[in-house]
């Protein structure tokens, strides 16, 4: 009984020095735990913020047939003021559709050839120009896009403007395109080694084994890193402003000039005055901007998960 | 004799269940282990003594799908009923199956532990660390390079280096996990000549897959099997037979495991 | 079902398969080889194009005084001053947020748990959220709300929260390299997580975050979008004296010269293309080099 006794006191001060670091450490993790959710705090601030400043417009006026499928986008009209923003998104979705045709095969392309073929030092370069194309800033491209590949466009196809969904498709097709490779590659070589061998074993060719093994094994990485490219072009802004000439069409060719939904809220939101239809409108695009790369980033990673949980 | 059966266990474990999700890892193991022994642990693997020693220290704490049940008292007193984990941590020795050598100095690895509790008397951790390294018997070898990285010493002394890690917190227990798995005959050798000198001063529980190690070194032994204490008893007995179960025996002569 | 007994009988047949198999993948190969190189070639026409248009402006008076004429002359010292200023204050509030969170994550956070799980795909919807969409929540959470007005800080902010969760993703990723063995060690020689995370985990994880965050310099530094309407400022005529000022920043002023201002002779802008993607470059390159220096240096 003594000795119970003396253990427990012994246990109550067992700490002199160590008691103070149980409270630091129990202070260091909610001060952790507090940073831990900040990402989810600030999702819903921007959900909350964007919304909030666009609210009393998109709950009382935005008439939502008009909204998607008029392609009128006339908010400083004096008369009638109205709010459609199809040519935008057929717009948006012109430039992402040529930039993926772009993007695609050859981030998957160059994807393959640096998991599966290149060796060494040719490797390493590669991924590390490839870094470089993705740290070229957007409006660097924009610019790149105004002043190389306009005039370019307009010599080589004998067109009377470059600034249009080719230029901005190429240019936003280059920008995805090292996300697309990078996030490709992760996904080769997710795939086992012990697929390569037994195809190896069997005498299929390296081509032969990415094929019929590699191909088929990484389908869900591949289509994971195609949404999140579509995401990254979709939402992409300044490049898209200086590239895509900001004229209100819906597209018939890729030689027509368009303006994005990023490009007109970034075009238009300076010269709006704080909380009038005009402005709160521009944040109902954002919330709808928001919201579209919100499902598409949540599917490519269900995708990926899907690929964890085989 | 008498006396050692009268003294209170330093660790008596009563029900102990371990369960990692719908995974049992030990069931129902009671055990009382006295002080100033070597108490050894053997069995096949996967049969549940890795996480018998975690129970004791409280890992459980720091994982999340690993459930106990059961008692585990230290002292006499409930593991469970410390709140302050990190110092009855600080009580009881780990020496793993691979040795860590943290990527420290040696004399930071062996020092890092009086400097948690903190400690900052440049003297007193200079004693501590070549108190350590000497009992471990260690400190001949590497008393000239302490600066040097403890990862580029040899598996051997990496292991003995842990040794005198652990050693260098003064603990009451010192649990070692399978530790002669990596390290070379000669060293299994000297590190268990340390063991039988250290269990003047503290309590040793040996976790081995060398059924010969527990005959060698163990005042008792365990014997593990799929998660079930099959039996315990004094080594020297066991060794000779004097088994309640049929498969302890065969265990011991190698006829499984 | 017996490849030996295949190979024998076919020997032939077989190794008229494999040269055409030789040549086919020799082909895909080559075709691939130039997929990627299609990728590298615009990197290299751009540096090369920037260079030769934009070279001609860079000179020490160009980085050091003002713009004139209507920006149609001079240089660009306050586009570049604004742009340390935002990138600094910028990593001064992502990174110590960013990386407590990727210790949370990676060193307190229960695996499988659901919170874990809510905060992961947070990050990833942070990191995909448009740059203009994040311009909107500057301007509305920092500009109005918090009643910051448009400032360095309110732009610095902005940037902050758009490069979060690419700070915390290097940083759990550099956290995550640290062998699990090394906690297991200190937690039973009686380290609390917070001691093991300070002594052990945090140095041997500080050079590949060093890494992740230099990376991060790069992007703030290029961003446009998200400072325009929360603290960037087509022109002024004077330094900013303080975080609760406007300032001009060098992608914005790229922007600025290139769209909105008549007259500007070509290399100007060219020159500052030049500027801004040569500090980008050298910073991708010192993190790049950083990182292939500290793999061959790794101490376990």
């Amino acid at each position: 009984m003594a000795s119970q006794l003396s253990s427990q006191t012994d246990n109550a001060s067992a700490g002199d020095l160590r008691n103070q670091d149980w409270y630091l450490d129990k202070f260091f993790q909610s001060i952790m735990f507090l940073c831990g959710i900040s990402a989810i705090l600030f999702v819903l601030g921007i959900f909350i913020f964007v919304f909030k400043e666009g609210s009393g417009f998109i709950i009382h006026q935005l008439d939502w047939a008009e909204f998607f499928l008029s392609p009128k986008w006339r908010p400083t009209s004096a008369t009638q003021a109205t709010y459609g923003t199809f040519a935008m998104v057929a717009g948006t979705a012109a430039v992402t559709v040529i930039s993926m045709a772009i993007a695609l095969p050859f981030s998957f392309g160059a994807a393959i050839f640096i998991a599966e073929f290149a060796r060494g030092k040719t490797r390493e370069w590669l991924k590390v120009i490839i870094e470089m194309l993705a740290a070229i800033p957007s409006v660097v491209w924009g610019f790149i896009g105004l002043m190389i590949m306009n005039p370019l466009i307009i010599d080589t196809f004998d067109v009377p403007i470059g600034l249009n969904v080719l230029n901005s498709g190429i240019i936003l097709g280059l920008m995805a395109a090292p996300i697309i490779t990078s996030i490709a590659e992760d996904a080769f070589k997710a795939v086992p080694d012990t697929y390569r061998e037994a195809a190896e074993a069997l005498g299929a060719t390296k081509w032969q084994v990415v094929y019929k093994v590699i191909l088929p094994a990484a389908k869900n990485g591949l289509l994971s890193a195609a949404l999140l490219g579509i995401g990254r072009a979709f939402g992409e802004t300044m490049a898209v402003l200086m590239a895509s000439g900001h004229a209100l069409t819906v597209p018939t060719s890729v030689f027509d000039s368009i303006r994005a939904l990023t490009a007109t809220i970034a075009a238009e939101l300076g010269e709006t005055p704080v909380g009038s239809d005009h402005y709160q409108a521009l944040f109902a695009i954002g919330i709808f901007l928001f919201s579209i790369t919100f499902v598409i980033n949540m599917t490519a990673d269900f995708i990926v998960r899907g690929i964890k949980n085989q | 004799m008498s006396s050692t059966t009268l003294s209170v266990s330093k660790i008596s474990v009563r029900n102990l269940t371990i369960r990692y999700g719908s995974f049992t890892a030990l069931s129902d193991v009671s055990l009382e282990i006295p002080p100033n022994q070597v108490f050894g642990i053997i069995g096949p693997a996967n049969s549940g003594k890795t996480s018998f020693l975690n129970a004791i220290n409280r890992m459980d704490m720091m994982r999340s799908n690993m459930q106990v049940t059961g008692s585990v008292h230290f002292n006499g007193v409930d593991v469970r009923s410390w709140r302050n984990v990190y110092a009855l941590r600080s009580k009881i020795g780990v020496v793993f199956p691979l040795p860590v050598g943290l990527p420290l100095s040696i004399y930071d690895n062996v020092a890092l532990s009086p400097r948690l509790r903190g400690l900052t008397d440049k003297t007193q951790i200079d004693e501590i660390v070549e108190r350590s390294l000497r009992r471990a018997a260690l400190w001949d070898e590497v008393k000239d390079r302490l600066t040097s990285l403890g990862s580029l010493l040899s598996g051997g002394q990496q292991q003995r280096l842990t040794i005198a890690r652990a050693l260098s917190q003064d603990p009451e227990v010192l649990m070692l996990d399978e530790f002669s798995i990596a390290v070379d005959p000669v060293t299994t050798m000297r590190i268990e000549d340390v063991l039988k000198e250290l269990k003047q001063q503290m309590t040793v529980i040996l976790v081995t897959n060398l059924v010969q190690q527990a005959n060698r070194l163990a005042d008792q032994t365990a014997f593990f099997l799929d998660g079930r204490c099959v039996e315990v008893g004094e080594t020297r007995a066991l060794f000779d037979g004097q088994v309640r179960d049929q498969r302890t025996n065969d265990y011991i002569e190698g006829r499984f495991g | 079902m017996h490849p030996a007994a295949t190979i024998d009988t076919n020997r032939f047949g077989a190794e008229a398969i494999n040269l055409k198999n030789a040549q086919v993948q020799k082909l895909v190969m080559i075709l691939l080889g130039i997929m990627a190189t299609v990728l590298v070639i615009p990197v290299v026409m751009i540096v090369i194009t920037l260079i030769q248009r934009g070279g001609p402006a860079i000179s020490w008076a160009f980085l050091t005084t003002f713009p004139s004429n209507g920006m149609t002359a001079g240089g660009i010292f306050p586009a570049l001053l604004g742009t340390v200023w935002l990138v600094a204050i910028s990593l001064l509030a992502s990174v110590p947020l960013g990386v407590a969170a990727a210790i949370y994550l990676s060193e307190y956070a229960p695996q499988d748990h659901w919170l874990t799980r809510v905060i992961n795909l947070a990050t990833i919807n942070l990191a995909g959220v448009p740059s203009i969409v994040h311009a909107l929540f500057g301007l509305g959470a920092f500009v109005a709300f918090f009643h910051l007005g448009t400032s360095i800080l309110a732009a610095s902010l902005t940037l902050a929260v758009m490069t979060l969760p690419v700070v915390i993703v290097a940083s759990w990723e550099s956290l995550q390299s640290v062998p699990q063995a090394f906690r297991e060690a200190c937690w039973n020689m009686g380290a609390t997580r917070w001691q093991t995370i300070w002594h052990v985990v945090l140095p041997n994880a500080l050079t590949g975050i060093l890494t992740g965050i230099i990376l991060q310099v790069s992007r703030a530094a290029g961003e446009t979008a998200p400072i325009m309407f929360t603290g960037a400022a087509f022109f002024l005529p004077h330094l900013p004296s303080g975080v609760m000022d406007q300032t001009m920043a060098l992608a914005l002023h790229l922007f600025t010269i290139s769209t909105q201002v008549p007259g500007v002779p070509d290399e100007i802008p060219f020159g500052v293309a030049l500027v801004l993607f040569g500090i980008v470059l050298v910073v991708n390159t010192f993190s790049i080099w950083l990182r292939m220096y500290l793999r061959s240096k790794k101490k376990w």
